[in-house]
């Protein structure tokens, strides 16, 4: 078996439960109190690395985040999951443009010989959904983005990506870049074991100076408030009265 | 002066409808900025339906064709995408945050060397300048951005920008592409069974949590939906997806899909947070849950507080009544 050299690009992110808090400057979230997670679309692209490397038997998995100094934490997780070693690009700023991030990526990425470069599908904050193919691009490498179903055959892979109505079906060359989604796996929970080595595992620190890229951020808002709805009534009865409402004062059927 | 690019999107040699929406997004922003619009659509051949984005503001379309475009050709795309991009003189351009779109934007804004802003669900001029707005953290915040430089690189969430018809000339123009073998090919469309609506496109989709109890009794929202002839979608809470209940693609949440269809009805969802936030932006929302208190009602416009296996039934009746 070929050894497979895989790198896996992760983002530290609020948690999905957070409750967003704009700060007092009215462009950023309020970070107090909120709970920082691996990004969810991420962890399949880790899980996916791990396999992939399991099954060929020989390999490495690399995983590169940029971010804040806090993000060591997010990396050690993937790390405590089973990644060899990581490398925190290190930048208190996350740009909103998200070439920016796909720039400093492709700069550690290239040539470094990865057979595989995964990344979450998006990030559940920024919802950018753009820094893989972005990368993919920059380092002139196939991409297939949202993958939910993989197969690759020695230098050659199947994936699956959904679209409305239907699955694609995409063959693609190695070395490539691939987005996961959900339903890809199932990943795995850090055991103790994994926790404890994780701490002993190599990480990089380096810093890096991004461009002011070409989105002004004007402002952070919270989203309309909806206006106070109503109980229509209770149990089957009051159907005959929601269907006129729907019809007659929101005229939607 | 500065034009707007609509990039269309086809299947099976066929428009598809978002492309109304993308041509409306471009209009607006054209006549902002005092420009025209020219959409653009790549194909195998002709396109079904591709004679009709004038209707909606389109002053040219323009079919670019390969033998390798009938199904979706990300790098041949990109490429045929950018260079069109660079021969014009675009202040901006527009794609629908589809699947396809949302992978092709990417490559064409990094080819471009442009910033790009996904999921657009609002669009303005500002001194000349484009601004956007657009959901982030699921939509618990709106982030307004204005973009420098030009083109403006576009994706507009579906379902959003309504198609206005703003009759325009709409002229036809064909030219075929010279396009290098791509390295990664869409084989084929494994379709989903006919007449099934994608959650994140359907003007009404009927979502069902925890409260079903079980996968089978879905059979009552699928009912709902199939009353609504056609209009209907049906989501799911996080909780029985990841329960195996129902497949990742009918997800509504901020793991999932984030949607803004015209009606959602949420079946048995108490609503945690992370579901609202993928569907607060819906137009009108209806709630059915047997608990009073459940968070779902605080967002919900219209709620009816019983036994969803009551209700949803006689639901379905009364929208049958409709349609009959």
């Amino acid at each position: 078996m070929i050894p497979m050299k895989i790198a896996v690009c992760i983002k530290r992110v609020p948690d999905s439960e957070t409750r967003v808090k704009i700060a007092s400057d009215g462009k950023s979230l309020d970070e107090a109190g909120v709970k920082f997670i691996l990004n969810p679309y991420d962890e399949f692209a880790v899980e996916e690395a791990l396999r992939r490397k399991e099954k060929a038997g020989s390999g490495e998995v690399v995983v590169i985040a940029l971010g804040p100094t806090a993000a060591q934490e997010t990396i050690r997780t993937a790390l405590a999951m089973g990644a060899d070693r990581g490398i925190l690009l290190q930048s208190d700023r996350i740009p909103l443009d998200g070439l920016e991030v796909a720039q400093a990526l492709a700069a550690e990425l290239r040539g470094a010989g990865f057979a595989l470069i995964l990344f979450g599908k998006m990030a559940i904050d920024d919802y950018n959904h753009q820094v893989g193919p972005m990368v993919a691009e920059l380092l002139d490498l196939p991409c297939v983005t949202t993958v939910a179903h993989l197969e690759i055959d020695g230098a050659k892979g199947v994936a699956e990506r959904e679209i409305e109505g239907g699955v694609e079906v995409v063959e693609f060359p190695l070395p490539a870049v691939l987005t996961t989604d959900k339903g890809l796996n199932e990943p795995r929970y850090p055991a103790l074991k994994g926790i404890m080595a994780a701490k002993k595992k190599p990480m990089e620190v380096k810093t890096v100076s991004l461009g002011g890229g070409g989105l002004e951020l004007l402002a952070l808002t919270p989203p309309p408030e909806r206006k106070e709805g109503k109980i229509v009534g209770e149990g089957a009865a009051a159907v005959p009265e929601l269907v006129r409402l729907l019809r007659e004062e929101a005229k939607v059927l | 002066m500065s034009n707007v690019l609509a990039v269309l999107e086809q299947r099976d040699g066929a428009l598809r409808k978002v492309s109304h929406e993308v041509v409306t997004g471009a209009r607006r922003l054209a006549d902002a900025l005092g420009g025209s619009v020219d959409a653009l659509v790549l194909a195998a051949g002709a396109v079904q339906g591709a004679e009709q984005v004038g209707r909606f503001g389109a002053d040219k379309v323009i079919t670019l064709t390969n033998v390798a475009f009938g199904l979706y050709a990300p790098e041949g795309y990109a490429r045929a995408i950018a260079e069109r991009v660079k021969s014009g003189t675009y202040g901006a351009v527009t794609f629908a945050a589809s699947a396809t779109g949302k992978d092709l934007a990417p490559r064409v804004a990094a080819r471009l060397g442009r910033p790009l802003a996904q999921d657009v669900t609002d669009l303005g001029v500002q001194g000349g300048a484009v601004t956007v707005t657009r959901p982030v953290y699921a939509g618990k915040a709106l982030l307004k951005l204005k973009i420098t430089g030009t083109p403006a690189m576009i994706s507009l969430r579906p379902s959003v920008f309504t198609p206005v018809e703003r009759p325009k000339a709409g002229t036809q123009e064909t030219a075929p592409v010279e396009s290098p073998a791509g390295r990664v090919v869409v084989k084929q469309i494994k379709a989903a069974e006919a007449g099934t609506l994608d959650v994140a496109e359907a003007p009404i989709i009927v979502s069902g949590g925890r409260g079903l109890k079980e996968p089978a009794n879905f059979k009552v929202l699928e009912e709902l939906a199939a009353a609504f002839a056609g209009r209907a979608a049906v989501g799911a809470s996080r909780a029985v997806v990841d329960a195996g209940w129902r497949p990742h693609a009918e997800q509504v949440g901020q793991t999932g899909k984030t949607v803004s269809p015209t009606l959602y009805v949420a079946v048995g969802i108490s609503g945690a947070i992370q579901h609202l936030a993928g569907m607060r932006t819906s137009k009108v929302i209806v709630a059915i849950n047997k608990d009073k208190d459940a968070p779902i009602f605080k967002v919900a416009d219209y709620g009816i507080v019983g036994d969803l296996f009551d209700v949803v039934p006689k639901l379905t009746e009364e929208i049958k009544k409709l349609h009959g």
